[in-house]
C-alpha cells in the first residue's frame, strides 16, 4: 500500500515546479569534534524532500559523522541538525543506514534478514511474507529467500541489505560509501537500481563516495568537500535529467564536463589531505 | 575410504601392542589389548561398567548442564552491564584463577563424598569456561549492527533476541565444545579423590591393584564417554546453528 502511494507522490514529483518541495535535512553551523580532533567545521545544507545529494572529499573529511548526525547516532559539538525542523535526537527512524559494510545478520535467511525491521513493527507474520516476496522481487532477488548471506555474493549481499533498508520505508536513504567494494560492472548495476528504486518510491537520499564518477552520475546535487576539519567547499547543481540512463551518460557532455571540473576541485584537496 | 585407512591404523597400533608387551616392554606396565578387552568383557557381563559409567555420565551431564546455564546468564547479563562487568573484575578474575580441583576438599565437607560434590566441582569448572566465551560473545556484539536495528526502531529487548543472542550462541558454543573434555576431568578427579562408585573410582580401585588391564578398560570407557558427549554437543551446535554449515561448505578464499 506504501508502494503505491509513493508511487503516486514520485508522478508528481516529476514536475517539480508544481509541488514545492519541503526542507527535509538541515545543517546549520554544524561542527564536531571528538576530543582534540575536530572532524567537521561550519557546515551548512539544506536538503529537500526527494532531492539526491551525493557527499564526496578525500577520506577523513568527516562525511560519514555527518550522516551519523543525521541519523541521530552522535550529536553536533556546535550548531543544530534539524529534520523537518525539529532537532535530530537519538535513532531517527525517519531514516535508513547503509553503510559500506552490509550489517546483515549472518545467522538468518535473505528472507529473515528483510523481514528484520517488519518484525520489529510487530506486522503479522502473513503481511511480512507478502512484503518480503515483494522486497526481493523490486531488487532482483527472487528465488534467493532461503539462502544464507554467507552463500551470497557480496553484490548479493548489498541488494540483501538494500531490501531490508526498503522494508520499513524510511523517508530518506543515507549510504555511505556502499558499493566501494564492488568492481565496476556490478557497481554500476547497483546504481543504476539505487536511481531506479529511489526514483520509484520517491526517496530522499544522502550518498557518500569518494567515488567522483558516481558523485556525478546519481547526483541532483553534489557537495564537495575539503579537509581536515571538514568544510564544504562547493556545491555543484547536476544539470542532469531526473530519469537518466547511467549507461549512456558517459558520453553526455555535461557529464563529462562535471566530473571534469570536480576531479580538477579535488586534486588540491586531496594533496593537501595526503590522502 | 578415509574410514578404512583409519581402521587401518587402529588394528596396526593394537597389534603392535599386543606383540610388543612382554616381549619389548614388560608386561605390568602396559597390559596387552587382548587381556584389556577381556577385564572390558567382564564388566560389561557383570554390568558393573554400566553401573559405573552411569553414575559419571549424571555427574558430568548435571554439572555439564548446570554450569553452562549458569555461565550463560551470567555471561549475557555482564556482557550487556558493562558497569557491572567492570565492577566485578577483579572477584571474577580471582575466582576464576583457582584451579577449579582444589576446591575439591571444601566440597566434600559440604557435600560428603556423594555424586553432589562432583556435580559441582563440574559445573563449577564448566561455569567459567561458558561464562568468560558468552561474556566476550556479548561484547562482541558490533555497536553498529545495534545501530541500525535502532533506527529500524528496535528496543533493548529487539536488539537483545535478534543480535545479542544469536551473534554470542557461537561463542557460547565454543565455550560448550572446550568444557566437555573439562566436564569429565570434574567428575573423575571427583571420583578418584573421594567415591566408591564411578569410572574414577574403577580407574584408581584397578590401579590400587596393580590391574594394569582394569585400568586400560576404564580408560577405554573413559574415552568413549568423552566421543559421546563430544559427539552430541556437535550435533546439537549444528542443530542451533544452521547458517555455519552454509559458511563452512563456502570453498576458502582470500
Ligand atoms: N566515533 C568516532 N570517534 C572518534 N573519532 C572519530 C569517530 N568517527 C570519526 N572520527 C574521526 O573524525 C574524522 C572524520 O571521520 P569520518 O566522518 O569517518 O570521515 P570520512 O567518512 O569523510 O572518511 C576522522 O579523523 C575520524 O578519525
Ligand atoms: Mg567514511
Amino acid at each position: 500500500m506504501k508502494l503505491e502511494s509513493a508511487e503516486a507522490m514520485s508522478m508528481a514529483s516529476r514536475h517539480p515546479e508544481a509541488v514545492p518541495k519541503e526542507e527535509l535535512v538541515r545543517f546549520e553551523g554544524v561542527s564536531k569534534s571528538f576530543g582534540a580532533l575536530q572532524a567537521v567545521h561550519g557546515v551548512s545544507l539544506s536538503v529537500a524532500e526527494g532531492e539526491f545529494i551525493t557527499l564526496v572529499g578525500p577520506s577523513g573529511c568527516g562525511k560519514s559523522t555527518l550522516l551519523n548526525m543525521t541519523a541521530g547516532l552522535f550529536e553536533p559539538t556546535e550548531g543544530r541538525v534539524t529534520y523537518r525542523g525539529e532537532l535530530v535526537r537519538p535513532y531517527n527512524r525517519k531514516v535508513g543506514y547503509m553503510t559500506q559494510s552490509d550489517h546483515l545478520l549472518h545467522w538468518r535467511t535473505v528472507e529473515r534478514n528483510i523481514a528484520v525491521p517488519l518484525e520489529i513493527a510487530r506486522m503479522p507474520r502473513p503481511q511480512i511474507r507478502a512484503r518480503v516476496e515483494e522486497l526481493l522481487e523490486l531488487v532482483g532477488l527472487a528465488g534467493f529467500g532461503a539462502s544464507y548471506p554467507g552463500e551470497l555474493s557480496g553484490g548479493m549481499r548489498k541488494r540483501c541489505a538494500l531490501a531490508r533498508l526498503l522494508a520499513y520505508d524510511p523517508e530518506t536513504l543515507l549510504f555511505d560509501e556502499p558499493f566501494a567494494a564492488l568492481d565496476a560492472q556490478l557497481r554500476l548495476k547497483m546504481q543504476m537500481e539505487i536511481r531506479r528504486i529511489v526514483a520509484k518510491l520517491n526517496k530522499t537520499v544522502l550518498f557518500v563516495t569518494h567515488d567522483l564518477d558516481e558523485a556525478v552520475a546519481l547526483a541532483d546535487r553534489c557537495v564537495v568537500f575539503a579537509g581536515r576539519p571538514g568544510t564544504i567547499k562547493e556545491v555543484l547543481d547536476i544539470p542532469l535529467p531526473r530519469e537518466r540512463d547511467l549507461f549512456g551518460i558517459r558520453h553526455n557532455a555535461d557529464y563529462v564536463g562535471m566530473t571534469a571540473r570536480l576531479w580538477d576541485e579535488m586534486a588540491p584537496a586531496a594533496a593537501q589531505c595526503g590522502g | 575410504m578415509m574410514i578404512l585407512s583409519r581402521f587401518a591404523i587402529l588394528a596396526a597400533l593394537l597389534a603392535f601392542w599386543e606383540i610388543a608387551s612382554g616381549r619389548l616392554i614388560q608386561e605390568y606396565l602396559v597390559s596387552k589389548p587382548s587381556k584389556i578387552a577381556e577385564t572390558f568383557l567382564d564388566w560389561v557381563m557383570d554390568g558393573s561398567i554400566f553401573f559405573h559409567a552411569g553414575i559419571t555420565a549424571i555427574e558430568a551431564l548435571a554439572g555439564f548442564v548446570l554450569g553452562a546455564l549458569a555461565g550463560m546468564v551470567l555471561g549475557m547479563v555482564l556482557g550487556r552491564a558493562e558497569r557491572l562487568a567492570e565492577l566485578l573484575n577483579p572477584f571474577i578474575m580471582a575466582f576464576y584463577s583457582i584451579p577449579k580441583i582444589a576446591l575439591a576438599p571444601l566440597f566434600i565437607i559440604w557435600f560428603g563424598i556423594g555424586i553432589e560434590m562432583k556435580i559441582l566441582l563440574t559445573g563449577t569448572i564448566v561455569f567459567f569456561l561458558v561464562f568468560l566465551n558468552t561474556y566476550t560473545g556479548v561484547r562482541s556484539v558490533s555497536p553498529e549492527l545495534i545501530n541500525i536495528l535502532r533506527l529500524m526502531g528496535a528496543n533493548e529487548g529487539d536488539a537483545l533476541r535478534k543480535v545479542v543472542l544469536p551473534s554470542a550462541i557461537v561463542w557460547v558454543f565454543t565455550g560448550l565444545r572446550l568444557s566437555v573434555p573439562y566436564a569429565m576431568i570434574g567428575a573423575i578427579v571427583g571420583e578418584m579423590i573421594a567415591a566408591n562408585r564411578g569410572l574414577g573410582y574403577l580407574l584408581s580401585h584397578a590401579s590400587s591393584q596393580f590391574n594394569t588391564a582394569g585400568v586400560f578398560a576404564a580408560l577405554a570407557a573413559i574415552i568413549a564417554m568423552s566421543v559421546l558427549m563430544n559427539t552430541a554437543v556437535s550435533v546439537l551446535a549444528h542443530a542451533a546453528m544452521p547458517w555455519e554449515k552454509a559458511r563452512q561448505n563456502r570453498e576458502i578464499a582470500i
